[in-house]
């Protein structure tokens, strides 16, 4: 039965979510300029593409020198997850109609899935999914704006500042997923150190931004072999 | 590379990320609920991300470099440990990088 009080608490969190998710838009914004990206190209990713990881995937491997291919690449790998998320919020959303899908769909993150499937019921959870959807794209698309024009022109220890804001990024993006409540947290370990090693390995041999992809392949590859 | 480039790369990515999400409400749960499908996607994110960790904390070009970035990288990873919200571990990783940048 949905209280009022469980309505509140729902929206208080996916509001709340919103505005923690928001403020690393900051970070995106400076991370896409300091890569080569335009203002309006770090926005349109904000816009457009709205995966946290996938975003700062692509401009991490443009900002490493590499290709269009390895970018793209890239991106996709961890724009998979949403696939799956979205198999998970079928029962939950019952989105019917081409296009009500089509536009939930936009929506399907890490953060909107983990709301919704922590909501007590499928009211609730269809409630969390739209809060937290509209709170996290509006937070991160102005932040990522703001992000991108406070980077533009900025002096050399600003830029180093940038520069070590970046990996952090990627690692606490990691961090989650290496920690006991995740699945299988030392085979997550093994797979995050081994993506690491090969791609320093393949650094001085491969064109920038290759070794990432390489590094994904090999490690998914000596995982197949092992079971 | 190019701006037209790199407006391609924007556009072709973000609807590429699109459609994976979509592909999720849309075709049926068996499809990816396969177990080599479920492993894959489960493991690939960490692969992906241990490895761009690597690459933007140590490496410039084909070279492996030893710099700031390392520093900022060590504390933000400190501050994951002690369980310091997102921005903070941001914050701390910024400073350490600008201030290790400022003194060398």
């Amino acid at each position: 039965m949905t209280t009022d009080a469980t309505r509140a608490s729902t929206l208080r969190d996916a509001v709340g979510l919103g505005v923690a998710v928001g403020l690393y838009g900051v970070a995106f914004g400076a991370a896409a300029v300091t890569a080569g990206l335009d203002p309006w190209q770090a926005c349109a990713l904000s816009l457009l593409m709205f995966t946290g990881a996938s975003q700062f995937a692509l401009v991490g491997v443009l900002g490493a020198g590499g290709g269009a291919v390895a970018a793209i690449g890239s991106a996709l790998l961890l724009g998979t997850r949403n696939t799956v998320y979205g198999v998970r919020l079928v029962p939950l959303l019952r989105t019917r109609g081409a296009a009500r899908r089509a536009a939930a769909a936009h929506w399907v993150i890490d953060e909107t899935t983990a709301l919704a499937v922590a909501a007590p019921d499928r009211e609730l959870a269809r409630l969390a999914f739209t809060a937290g959807g509209a709170t996290i794209y509006l937070g991160w698309n102005v932040m990522t704006l703001v992000g991108a024009l406070g980077a533009d022109g900025l002096g050399g220890t600003a830029q180093a500042a940038l520069d070590a804001v970046v990996p952090a990024a990627f690692l606490a993006l990691l961090w989650p997923r290496l920690q006991r409540t995740w699945a299988e947290p030392a085979a997550q370990r093994r797979v995050a150190l081994g993506g690491a090693v090969v791609a320093l390995v393949l650094t001085p041999v491969v064109p920038a931004g290759v070794q990432v992809i390489a590094a994904v392949v090999a490690v998914v590859l000596a995982g197949r072999w092992r079971r | 590379m190019s701006t037209g480039t790199l407006w391609t790369v924007v556009l072709v990515a973000s609807l590429g990320c699109y459609l994976l999400k979509l592909a999720g409400l849309s075709v049926p749960a068996a499809w990816v609920e396969r177990p080599v499908v479920r492993r894959v996607v489960e493991f690939v994110p960490a692969a992906l991300l241990g490895a761009l960790v690597a690459v933007q904390a140590a490496t410039s070009g084909p070279q492996l470099v030893v710099d700031e970035r390392l520093a900022g990288l060590a504390v933000a990873a400190l501050a994951l440990a002690l369980r310091a919200p997102f921005v903070v571990v941001l914050l701390l990783a910024g400073l350490t990088g600008a201030a290790v940048h400022w003194l060398v």
